[in-house]
């Protein structure tokens, strides 16, 4: 036994001391890792990183006859407009609002649903209550607004129901501004909930059932169980994704907010991910439109570094 | 120990689970209800106050979509997306999240250059130019090759690699396989189930692709299911042709209304998923967890 560790330590100074020999004859071993790895790469540097350099635009006048080396450099022209341009702070007032209602509204479903799917003890039962809710996750957002759209148009069912029921006039729902928000805040929250409780409920599969036991011994009832047990042990998890969604609170999703605006709700409910598609895709301001998106990329990236700080600073994991 | 529970407890759980099921049924009744009327006729649907159920079952929301050209392409375009998708996903998932599990020269610095995306990405605007300059708009292959990895399914796949056993490899090595033999030979018959679940998430994704196709399809002959569907359901307006034509058939010749056509086309268009979605279920909570361990 020692004499081998002895010489496994003798062949690791060796392979330190003969650094420049090495890295031709250790690419050449490792061909075959480097062929596997090869597409993948080179992937990432195209559609993912290039990209990333593509950005540069927003500091010149783009035209995509110049091409993006000879076009006109205009340094912060585009980020200035930024925040002159009354519209875009709309949008971006917009964006942060739709943020604040997902984090207050939606953000806490999935933990309740988590901890009462924990509650329930018949396995079977909660089992088929979980395939029941984890499902919308995998519809397209073309369905589930789909289904919105059918269920309140003003001759739709829901409609149909207060009509039949209360005798109201028809609301147009999908026209009207003050409902835009929460039925997107809504939309999420069907669509994602269940699926969202995965991750607790897997926090909650790895608390050791002795610490109910020493609970009950001690007197607890059912709620001081919750609050001394379950919670602090979903409590990691929580923070992590909070601090997963701060650093996406101008991140709104850009295809359901699509499908959900019109022209009635265009005021209230375009967001900068719609705003960036209109303006520079639609309308082919270029240069403008990756502005947006790329001060959307670094306040987001600001942020989820800062809270992530933050969090450590508290004695949490953070995620990195 | 048997915990003995009080009345409190039991009013408790019995909330709890009235509650879920009232949750469950919220879930479910918007397939219900879509169904439905996607079955019932002209007459039913114009006539009843709240249909819940129609009293005849009719097909024909049903025949006049399997009539129209466009839905039938539509899918047609999104079943090719989604099979050559899927495979092409599968194949570039697997090879880098394997490579990235052999000690290869510079390994930190690919890793770092995946998991960085977590946190920053490229934006709109970028990625459609360098979309268009690759020369793949109005190809099939922009909705396949610019998001062909997900970075997330990536590090999963390589966590799960990492997973199999570092002896078979050694063995494998001793005798005399490479990197490639390794991966054909040991790791990819040894993954079949891990393929399976990320063959299907990337299925899934493929096909409900509704922002790739709009933003890199400009041709309406090649859009696809969900492109159309929009188009259905959401717009209904004049210059969608299906539904406008679909009003005035109906108009002149009590054709199904616009309305239930819509239903059926949800319904055609999400069948694919309820079919494939027992098998995602069997394996996708696995996957998101091995995803939470950080790699």
């Amino acid at each position: 036994m020692a004499t081998t560790s002895v010489e496994a330590s003798k062949t690791v100074i060796e392979r330190k001391k003969a650094p420049a020999k090495s890295l031709a004859t250790r690419l050449f071993r490792e061909r075959y890792g480097f062929l596997l790895l090869l597409p993948g790469l080179l992937y990432f540097i195209w559609f993912r990183y290039v990209p990333m350099l593509g950005n540069i635009i927003a500091f010149e006048d783009y035209s995509p006859f110049k091409g993006f080396l000879h076009s006109d450099w205009v340094g912060l022209k585009h980020f200035k407009r930024i925040f002159e341009d009354a519209e875009v702070i709309r949008v971006l007032w917009n964006t942060l609002w739709l943020s604040f209602l997902q984090i207050a509204f939606a953000f806490p479903v999935p933990i309740v649903l988590a901890l009462m799917l924990n509650e329930v003890k018949n396995q079977r039962i909660k089992r088929i209550i979980q395939s029941v809710v984890y499902l919308p996750h995998f519809l397209s957002w073309v369905v589930v607004v789909g289904i919105v759209t059918i269920f309140l148009k003003t001759e739709g069912i829901v409609n149909k129901g207060l009509d039949f029921a209360f005798g109201m006039e028809a609301i147009p729902f999908l026209q009207q501004p003050g409902w835009f928000m929460p039925l997107i805040v809504l939309e999420v929250i069907w669509k994602e909930a269940g699926w969202g409780t995965i991750i607790f409920l897997a926090a909650l599969a790895g608390v050791n059932p002795t610490l109910y036991e020493a609970a009950i011994v001690d007197g607890a009832n059912r709620w001081r169980q919750l609050w001394h047990i379950t919670l602090p042990a979903i409590r990691g998890t929580i923070i992590i994704l909070l601090i997963l969604r701060l650093g996406s609170v101008l991140d709104s999703g850009f295809t359901q907010i699509f499908l959900m605006l019109n022209p009635f709700t265009m005021d209230v409910g375009n967001v900068l991910d719609t705003f960036v598609y209109f303006k520079g895709i639609q309308q082919s301001d270029f240069s403008f439109g990756t502005a947006v998106g790329l001060f959307k990329g670094l306040v987001g990236l600001v942020l989820i570094l800062a809270a992530n700080k933050i969090a450590k600073k508290f004695g949490e994991d953070g995620v990195f | 120990m048997p915990i003995k529970r009080t009345l409190s407890d039991r009013i408790t759980d019995g909330i709890n689970l009235l509650l879920l099921l009232v949750l469950s049924f919220v879930m479910v009744f918007p397939f219900y209800y879509i169904t439905a009327v996607s079955f019932s006729s002209y007459q039913e649907y114009m006539n009843t106050e709240l249909l819940l159920f129609p009293k005849n079952w009719v097909l024909d929301a049903y025949r006049f979509i399997f009539d129209s050209k466009e839905f039938i392409r539509s899918i047609g375009v999104t079943v090719y997306i989604t099979v050559v998708g899927s495979i092409v996903s599968l194949l570039l998932t697997s090879t880098m999240a394997f490579a990235l599990t052999r000690r290869l020269w510079g390994q930190r610095f690919y890793l770092f250059l995946v998991l960085f995306t977590f946190i920053f990405g490229a934006g709109m605007i970028p990625t459609y130019l360098i979309v268009k300059a690759t020369g793949l708009i109005d190809s099939y292959w922009s909705l396949i090759i610019p998001d062909a990895i997900s970075s997330f399914n990536l590090i999963v796949m390589r966590q799960f690699f990492m997973s199999i056993p570092e002896e078979l490899n050694e063995a494998a090595v001793i005798d005399g396989a490479n990197d490639w033999q390794i991966y054909t030979r040991i790791i990819l018959p040894l993954s079949k189930p891990a393929l399976a679940a990320f063959g299907l998430f990337y299925a899934v994704g493929q096909w409900n692709t509704y922002f790739n196709a709009i933003l890199y399809l400009n041709d309406p002959a090649k859009w696809t299911v969900q492109v159309i569907l929009r188009q259905i359901v959401i717009l209904d307006d004049a210059a969608n042709t299906l539904a406008s034509a679909a009003r005035e058939a109906a108009r002149s010749a009590h054709l199904p209304p616009p309305e239930t056509i819509g239903m059926a086309a949800i319904i055609l268009a999400t069948i694919p998923i309820l079919i494939v979605y027992p098998f995602l279920q069997k394996h996708f909570a696995k996957g998101v967890m091995l995803g939470s361990v950080k790699g």
